[in-house]
Formats: structure tokens, sequence, C-alpha cells
């Protein structure tokens, strides 16, 4: 269900700049199987934690409105080629997944 | 479904090149985190109760040193782009909201010690709408809202 977290960190001047897209549904609930007419459950990124060398510089709360295969992009000042950062994600459905990249 | 298939194969494609994955362990788990999500703020069907709930107040104060980039068009409204950030000192939080939408906030993000108050995502637009980012500082919030042209509607309705 869940993929991988693709992160690219770069560090310039004193700031890292951090992108990443995770993999995920990020299904709002309010969509209806066309076959069935059911609504399809709500499943989606609640919760987003940033790390940088085990401190956290970002946390992120989501609701289903961030889109789909959710892109994310954040700063922070500091950071050295070499170190890492990591983020995780929870979902609504109590799944997560952690990945990691070091900065480059 | 065809969507369990498609992401099998683009997993076993990506897996080689993975930068890394691991499932998360025993430090963060669901419940502690979760415990902590916004949800009244999230449900709010009105910009200012899920500001109320989420910041406390709905007291904004427009300001050029909110910059919210995002398209003036949307073609697709299940994805647009916006990115925000702010050259305030002391910002603690980041919060973005699609005014047309059900449930206008979308996301909320919390500023740690070091971070720089900027944040790109993608988010969901239900139609024509003001994107509106509110910055959270020390002495209040500070805000700015963009216009954004949905053709599509991006909530799936």
């Amino acid at each position: 269900m869940a993929g991988n977290i693709k992160i690219r960190a770069k560090t310039s001047n004193g700031v890292t700049t951090v992108k990443s897209l995770m993999s995920h549904e990020m299904e709002t609930g309010l969509r209806k199987d066309k076959a069935t007419g059911e609504p399809i459950p709500a499943h989606f990124i609640q919760e987003v934690t940033a790390k940088w060398k085990d401190q956290v510089v970002m946390t992120a709360f989501w609701s289903g409105g961030v889109s789909k295969n959710p892109y994310l992009s954040f700063k922070f000042n500091g950071g050295e080629k070499g170190e890492t950062v990591e983020i995780t994600w929870v979902d609504n459905q109590g799944q997560s997944e952690t990945g990691t990249a070091e900065i480059s | 479904m065809i969507d369990a298939k498609r992401r099998t194969l683009l997993k076993g494609s990506l897996g080689v090149s993975a930068i890394g994955v691991a499932v998360t362990a025993g430090l963060l788990t669901p419940g502690t985190l979760l415990a902590n999500w916004p949800k009244a703020a999230f449900a709010a069907t009105d910009t200012d109760a899920a500001l109320k709930d989420l910041l406390g107040s709905a007291s904004t104060e427009n300001s050029d040193q909110v910059k919210i980039k995002a398209p003036d068009i949307a073609e697709n409204g299940a994805v647009v782009p916006v990115t925000v950030e702010s050259d305030v000192t002391g910002a603690k939080s980041i919060a973005i909201i699609a005014s047309g939408n059900g449930t206008p906030l979308i996301a909320s993000f919390d500023l740690g010690a070091d971070a720089v108050p900027f944040v790109s995502t993608r988010i969901k637009m239900a139609k024509t709408a003001d994107v509106v980012a509110v910055v959270q500082t020390e002495s209040g919030l500070l805000s700015a809202a963009k216009p954004v042209k949905v053709t599509i509607g991006g909530c799936g309705g």
C-alpha cells in the first residue's frame, strides 16, 4: 500500500533545502466507488515529521486536501554534507513510513 | 485493483534506486503522533472556524511579508502547487487554506527552531478560490491570499 519516500537534501550558503516525494493515495473519503456507489474510505497522511541529526526541524499536519503522492519541500538553517535528514509519515489508518537521505 | 498492481510495479522498479526505506521503529508510535492532529480544525467548514481551532484566533493581518506562489490558473484542481515563504522573524507555523473547499484547512506546518519559514507542497482545490497562507508569529497572525482559477475541480466530486 505504502511506497517509499524519495528525498533530496542540498545545502548551500548555510541553508539546507529538502525536497521529498511520498507515495500515498491521500484519499479524502469524499469519493464514491463508481461501480458500487459506496464511499471510498478516507486514507491520507496525517502527520509528517522531518528531522535533521535527530532534531525535529518541521512537523506537518495534513488533511486529505493534500494532493495524492504528496510533494513536500522545506528548508532549515544549518546542515553539512553527509548529515542525515529523515522524514516519517503516519496516516489515518495507523500506517507509517520513514525515509532518510544524506545532505549533499 | 488497478492501483495496487501499478503501485507494485512502480515500487519494484524504484526499489533499486530507493534512497532509504524503513518501516518506522519503536520511537514513533501512531498513537502518540496522531494525538496532536488538529481534528476540529480540519473538520471546520469555514476558514475562520478552522483558524480559531488551529491557532486560537481568526484575527489575521494581511502582510506582504507572507508570500504565496501558486498558479493563476490550475489546470488540474487535484494537484495545485503552492509555495509559502515569509521573511518575518520568529515564525512558528504556516497554515495553508483553500477557501473554496468544503473543509478549507489543508495543512499546517510547525516550524522547528532551525526551520526557515518556507514550505512547498501540492494541494487539492475544489473550485476557483483564494489560497490563503497564515503565518503564526509571537505577535500575531500574518496572512496573504492568492486567487487561483480552477478549471477542473480536484476533490473527486
